[in-house]
């Protein structure tokens, strides 16, 4: 039995600590296993809970009940083998592209390492986002599509084995959409990380994914999961096959469900 | 040559026109002529205008020219301006010590920010004007006094633009560095501080030129020498030219001031700079 990379037992998150004025917990009884190598993805109506479980993976809020382990420990902020790719790529303007996929290498080094060698390091993980030639740049100066690769050089740069996606394409037109879902699997594929990717978007869950987790609210909830069984590496002709087709409908149905409880 | 395009409201379409010879070098080239073109109309209309008064109440340029040389051989420039120098630029380093700090800690405590408020609010509302007689009368006539008023005058600015600026902190960015493993010592240096520099210099800005400001009203409440004091005394000999000659002469002072901060924002602020070319 393989061990899970992330393991999300029994976690329920409740922001509300007047239990007479209750309303209903953000999370509740979430139960998830995430396992080496896979991609799995979040979809689910707005408010469920989707991007919150994401922050309860990196640590950056603790649970109410239940626990979360990552490579069986405890979830902590910082730690490197763990790259978080927001949505509007949150790139701090003050800082060139190179700076700013520098950045966790900075604070993980705490002014010890010299910047050229932290810069060497930058620079391979733009090249691995096909970002080269804009280390210069600031963010105001890229497309939507380079900001969202400088996010995740920077959710690469540390050597993360898990990369954490929160809804990353979300802003993006459909052309450089499609473009940067094939270089995430290309990425996959070269360097075999887990991936962990939020969205609202059926057909790029099942495109993307070899589990898609979804989830209901009110409170937040993991209504099931579909198994997409389609093999990798996966390029566009997939989205014509009967199967990828198949699993589209079954995640709508679960969606459905969702609907219909409420 | 250049083409300028214009809408044509009638038929709706855009029409280009050309502009030869020296008009088009005019309009390439405005940046440069607009200064000397300004200054040259300002000293124009001064010249004018000056011909309708006698010159105890408004001399002519010429007349200020030879006031400010008569000045500067008797080698009292350097005696005054540097006085009102060092009491505006010592204010006013006096006054980012104390409100930058203290904005930073009332941008993040609402408590101690509804207890401080409503003393710093009142200390605004009282006019530097007013207050300056009693600092001459705490700190005498000395240069403390004065810098003491300059600080207050530049002081409000400063505070309240600090205080928006580390307020308007995006709290995802503080959120992603949380991810990352960031300290609050990380966070302040490497987020907090980029992030409140634009709204920061814009407070130091206005505060340097109100220094300036501070300084005269306190040179004015009593004084032995500065630019303040001798408006004051030139005042009483009916000397109006001398009275230009100060007044040009702190228009200048903050006018350096003024540049001096855009310099050092222009270097701190580069991402700005870049967004706006």
């Amino acid at each position: 039995m393989p061990v899970p990379v992330i393991d999300v037992k029994e976690v329920t998150l409740s922001f509300n600590s007047e239990p007479a004025r209750a309303t209903p917990p953000e999370l509740a009884g979430v139960n998830m296993q995430i396992y080496e190598g896979e991609i799995v993805s979040l979809v689910g109506p707005s408010g469920c809970g989707k991007s919150t479980l994401l922050r309860l993976i990196c640590g950056v809020l603790p649970p109410t009940k239940g626990r979360i382990k990552v490579y069986g420990k405890k979830a902590v902020p910082g730690w490197s083998g763990l790259g978080f790719v927001p949505q509007d790529a949150l790139l701090f303007p003050w800082r060139t592209v190179l700076a700013n996929v520098r950045l966790p290498l900075e604070i993980k080094a705490g002014g010890k390492k010299r910047l050229e060698e932290l810069n060497e390091k930058a620079r391979e993980a733009l090249r691995l986002a096909n970002l080269e030639g804009a280390e210069e740049k600031y963010p105001h100066q890229l497309s939507g599509g380079m900001k969202q690769r400088a996010a995740l050089a920077r959710g690469l740069v540390t050597g993360s084995r898990i990369l954490l996606l929160d809804e990353p394409f979300a802003a993006l037109d459909d052309i450089t959409r499609t473009q940067l879902q094939l270089e995430l699997l290309n990425l996959h594929s070269r360097m075999g990380s887990t991936i962990l990717l939020v969205t609202h978007n059926i057909f790029e869950a099942v495109f993307l994914s070899s589990r898609v987790v979804v989830m209901g609210e009110k409170p937040g909830r993991i209504l099931g999961e579909v198994k997409v069984d389609l093999d990798y590496p996966r390029d566009l002709r997939i989205m014509g096959t009967p199967e990828y087709g198949r699993k589209v409908g079954e995640v709508q149905a679960l969606l459905e469900k969702a609907w219909g409880d409420d | 040559m250049i083409n300028m395009e214009c809408w044509n409201r009638e038929n709706r379409r855009t029409r280009t026109w050309r502009l030869t010879g020296f008009g088009a070098l005019i309009r390439e080239n405005y940046e440069y002529f607009s200064l000397p073109l300004g200054l040259f109309l300002f000293l124009f209309i001064w010249k004018t205008a000056s011909g309708f008064y006698p010159s105890f109440i408004l001399p002519s340029p010429g007349e200020v020219w030879g006031r400010w040389q008569e000045f500067y051989r008797q080698r009292l420039f350097f005696h005054h301006f540097s006085a009102t120098f060092l009491e505006a630029f010592g204010g006013f380093c006096l006054a980012a010590a104390i409100a930058l700090p203290l904005s930073y800690v009332l941008a993040g405590n609402p408590f101690l920010e509804k207890i401080f408020t409503p003393y710093i609010v009142g200390m605004q509302a009282v006019p530097i004007i007013a207050l300056a007689p009693l600092l001459v009368i705490w700190f005498g006539f000395g240069i403390t006094s004065k810098v003491l008023v300059a600080a207050l005058a530049a002081f409000f600015p400063i505070l309240t633009n600090g205080v928006v600026g580390f307020r308007e902190t995006d709290p995802r960015f503080r959120e992603m560095m949380a991810i990352m493993g960031a300290g609050r010592k990380t966070i302040f240096w490497k987020l907090e501080i980029p992030s409140a520099l634009p709204v920061l210099f814009g407070g130091l800005k206005m505060g340097m030129t109100l220094s300036v400001i501070g300084a005269v009203v306190g040179e004015f409440a009593g004084a032995g020498r500065g630019l303040g004091y001798l408006v004051n005394s030139a005042r009483g000999n009916f000397d109006t030219p001398l009275i230009f000659v100060a007044l040009l002469l702190l228009a200048l002072l903050g006018i350096g001031f003024y540049l001096f901060l855009s310099g050092f924002e222009y270097l701190a602020v580069p991402w700005k700079r870049r967004q706006k070319g």
